[in-house]
């Protein structure tokens, strides 16, 4: 009836993991209590749950972007206090089944349910407003992505309370990861998180290309797209390519684990490197997934903090597209040990060098814009310029990597995990905290609180380096990764300072989770009138914020880049005296019925329970054909709504024509 | 004014009159005058354009899944492990007795689509009828040549060879099963509601999902059966 699941699933005996739990459950039912008690379930649902507003969308991946924040820090904290205790006779806290479920889900984690719904949420809030769009292309679909990332981000959270988590790392390398020596449920928890959160993501990037190909304001020609535009456009087309792999990857892995076949088995004729080299074709344009949004949000703020247009900005489009393309064969850099042989690891290292030349393009593009501007240095600069040293430092120990003879010595070695720490946290993380910080007024309609950011900026700033730079010690000593316990004296003061460095970093995300705090109970002296609070040049800055649900009262016209600075220089009117009626997208709860099932049909198959599975699929499906007999889809938004709406903003003209 | 929005039959907004002739004039216009416009250029989201676009994005990230599927195939059709190798076991005959029924239903779909431009809505059902039973055909085929195969102990689980095979050719097998799905609820949606607006949209995308499965069997069976049979 039930499959393998049975009540011993649940690790009552671990008293770590249950207590994990409990507080995990504890936060739960306080949520789910509070909506209760106010009586919001119904606003929740009508509102938020099932709505197709890309701003509405955007947020809630940055809610759970957050929350899996604190999750996948949770697991680093872990990590890091076993490894600065486990040295010589002491054992840590963590046995080693337990420290490997730690070290594959804070991967998972990070990349998957953290960097991932951070980006396409910054995407989300921003990407159609920069293109002067009423909407994204597709939005239904938008808020079935969302609910298909979150169902996978559930799964993950629901293998800590019932059965276990994978063991395999985050990339679940076979044959580790085949039946034969993972026999749990673990890596199937792995998978399906993964398969339906990544066939999401996809669905994201059909969207977004279709939105920036399609809906730009009359005018905005590519070659006037803000650069976030750009960067997000590479990203969604690197998306598309990159993430079919994936799920032909994990549905193989699935094939094996399931009907016993024969992929990346070591009998009967299986090929474990094959999935190596599947798994990182797809792996290596992700890390370009992750980084490239970023470089276009420095590309938004270092101008706007500078007072002065972007430095280069055609190099700094083709630099990106070049990254883009690069970004598709240099996946073998991660194996160079793999035995390929001279010559094709010359010509993977080779590539992956290459990519240094448009990243610091871009680099000196960022610096030139400062160069003789009136740099402000705001939160959001403060972030920007944070990267831009440590970013070069990560990207400088890539390149070092590059070079498969020194790989030779360092892989799977400490000084791999810096540099990638390095240049994710360096670049892709600092860059989000800049990102939200920036655009936190347009989204929310009011400033983060800037005393807590500067103060969280230096904690991470700090305690990154603290953290790292001791890996790459330890790295160069040959300390290995994923390391439970260890036995060698020189280690062990590199561990403890690595641990201090993540107690700092903690310290900055306490502080963070305060500024937030203060910044909502301090929103109306910091509530955003104007729409443009940082002098911007984008068309998001030109509508008021939060931004209304149909975005543009007028759809504008682009002249140049930088278009809202352009309308500025030329002192056009925001205010409006005529309005009409604005076609709209009806909320709709398909989207969070289909995710649901999906959600349903993945447990099915982690714990065998096939009729579950089938029920699950069969929702999926009656739910997409009723779907498409409901012509209730769209409406109208009346003039006179507008006009209200847009009169509370002060952007209505008194006078009419 | 002359540049008054009004509401076209399709809901979209315009100027009157003759917006269509007019557009680009006076997009220039304004333009040149400066700052924003007073009418939606075109309806936003969902509009039938960009929902093709849509729908050949995602076309072509199922091209790359299947070209992922290919690649597997084709580094690992000689691992056979001692197993039965393709030229053992592929009946030629039957396999092209099962591509023709999947050709001829592109030929078929392509007359549905005919009838559809044709505003024949007997005709464009009728037409997605017998492509839907020439395409249930074909999976039939497949179906038993698969049966045959699990029955002769040539079962996926023998060799990463036949893992191969067998994942590759059900993927697709799989693909056209889910087109088979698409086009009843098309026939249903057309005899319902007529070829209205969103009927069109949607049929013209379910043709290029089926042509595009049609090119990925002519992949497979030449990749898959021709050269299996040859070696």
């Amino acid at each position: 009836m039930f499959g393998k699941l049975t009540l011993s699933a649940i690790p009552y005996t671990n008293p770590i993991i249950m207590g994990a739990v409990a507080f995990m459950v504890i936060c739960v039912i306080a949520v789910l209590g509070t909506i209760t008690y106010f009586g919001k379930w119904k606003w929740l649902w009508t509102e938020w749950l099932t709505s197709v507003d890309h701003k509405k969308i955007g947020i809630m991946y940055l809610i759970l972007a957050a929350i899996m924040l604190l999750r996948g820090f949770a697991d680093a904290i872990m990590m890091r206090s076993q490894q600065a205790l486990a040295y010589g006779s002491n054992m840590g806290y963590l046995p080693p089944g337990h420290f490997d479920q730690v070290f594959s889900a804070h991967g998972t984690i990070m990349i998957f349910f953290m960097a991932m719904p951070f980006i396409i949420g910054l995407m989300n809030c921003i990407l159609p407003l920069q293109l002067g769009a009423r909407d994204v292309a597709f939005p239904l679909m938008n808020n079935l992505s969302f609910w298909l990332t979150a169902a996978g981000a559930v799964l993950v959270n629901v293998s800590l309370a019932v059965g276990n988590f994978s063991r395999a790392g985050w990339l679940g390398f076979a044959p580790l990861s085949e039946l034969h020596y993972s026999p749990g449920v673990g890596v199937d928890y792995w998978i399906w998180a993964l398969q339906i959160s990544g066939i999401g993501t996809t669905l994201t990037g059909v969207n977004f290309i279709a939105t920036i190909l399609k809906m730009r304001a009359p005018g905005m020609t590519l070659m006037r797209m803000p650069v976030f535009a750009w960067a997000s456009l590479c990203t969604n087309i690197l998306i598309v390519a990159a993430f079919p792999l994936l799920t032909v990857t994990l549905g193989l892995l699935t094939m094996d684990r399931y009907l016993g076949m024969h992929f990346f088995t070591n009998s009967l004729g299986g090929d474990p490197m094959m999935y190596i080299n599947l798994i990182w074709i797809w792996g290596h344009p992700e890390v370009y997934i992750l980084m490239l949004p970023l470089f276009g949000v420095y590309s938004e703020i270092v101008p706007t903090f500078s007072g002065k247009r972007l430095f280069g900005y055609t190099s700094m489009v083709y630099a990106t597209m070049a990254i883009a393309l690069l970004s598709l064969i240099v996946w073998l850099h991660h194996f160079f040990t793999m035995g390929n042989g001279a010559d094709v690891n010359t010509f993977f290292g080779i590539t992956t060098m290459i990519i240094a030349v448009p990243t610091g393009v871009k680099i000196f593009n960022w610096l030139l814009t400062m160069y003789r501007g009136r740099v402000r240095m705001e939160t959001p600069m403060l972030w920007t310029i944070g990267f831009l040293i440590t970013f070069t430092i990560g990207g400088m120990s890539g390149v070092l990597l590059a070079e498969p003879p020194a790989d030779f010595v360092l892989h799977n070695s400490l000084f791999l995990v810096a540099h990638f720490h390095n240049v994710i946290i360096g670049g892709v993380v600092f860059g989000i905290f800049a990102g939200i910080t920036y655009w936190a007024p347009k989204i929310f309609g009011f400033r983060l609180n800037e005393r807590l950011g500067r103060a969280s900026f230096w904690c991470w700033f700090i305690g990154f380096y603290v953290a790292f730079m001791p890996l790459y010690a330890l790295g160069l000593m040959g300390a290995t990764r994923r390391m439970d316990h260890y036995d060698v004296a020189a280690w062990h003061p590199l561990f403890i300072v690595a641990a201090i460095g993540a107690a700092i970093i903690f310290a900055g995300i306490i502080l963070q989770v305060a500024q937030v705090v203060v910044s909502i109970r301090q929103r109306e002296q910091t509530r955003d009138l104007t729409g443009d609070p940082w002098n911007g040049r984008t068309l998001e800055w030109a509508i008021p914020s939060p931004a209304p649900a149909y975005n543009f009262a007028r759809i504008p016209v682009v002249r140049e880049r930088d278009a809202f600075w352009d309308m500025k220089q030329r002192g056009v009117d925001l205010k409006s005296s005529t309005f009409v009626p604005i076609h709209m997208p009806r909320n709709k709860a398909a989207g969070f019925i289909i995710a649901g099932c999906a959600f349903v049909v993945a447990f099915a198959m982690i714990w065998h329970i096939w009729w579950l599975a089938i029920t699950g699929l069969a929702g999926v499906l009656v739910t997409l054909i009723r779907h498409a007999f409901d012509d209730d889809r769209d409406y109208h938004l009346g003039a006179d709504e507008v006009r209200r709406i847009e009169g509370l903003h002060g952007r209505v003209q008194a006078r009419s024509m | 004014m002359s540049n008054d929005p009004v509401l076209m039959q399709d809901g979209s907004l315009a100027l009157k009159p003759g917006y269509a002739d007019h557009a680009a004039d006076a997009l220039r216009d304004l333009r040149q005058r400066g700052d924003a416009v007073d009418f939606e250029v075109e309806h936003h989201h969902d509009v039938a354009s960009t929902i093709q676009l849509g729908f050949w994005i995602y076309l072509m990230s199922d091209c790359l899944l299947f070209s992922g599927l290919f690649a597997t195939y084709a580094l690992l059709n000689s691992h056979t492990a001692g197993g039965p190798a393709g030229s053992q076991l592929f009946d030629l005959p039957n396999v092209l007795i099962e591509t023709m029924f999947l050709l001829f239903s592109s030929f078929t779909c392509g007359l549905a689509t005919l009838a559809m431009n044709a505003d024949r809505r007997n005709a464009t059902v009728g037409w997605l009828a017998v492509t839907f039973l020439l395409g249930l055909g074909f999976i039939t085929i497949e179906v038993r040549e698969f049966a045959h195969m699990v029955a002769i102990g040539a079962g996926p689980d023998r060799s990463a060879f036949l893992s191969s095979f067998f994942t590759l050719v059900a993927t697709h097998g799989l693909h056209v099963t889910c087109g088979l799905i698409f086009m009843a609820v098309m026939m249903v949606a057309v005899l319902k509601k007529g070829l209205t607006p969103t009927n069109r949209a949607r049929l013209v995308n379910l043709s290029l999902f089926w042509h595009f499965l049609d090119i990925i069997w002519v992949g497979v069976f030449s990749l898959v059966y021709l050269f299996g049979v040859a070696h």
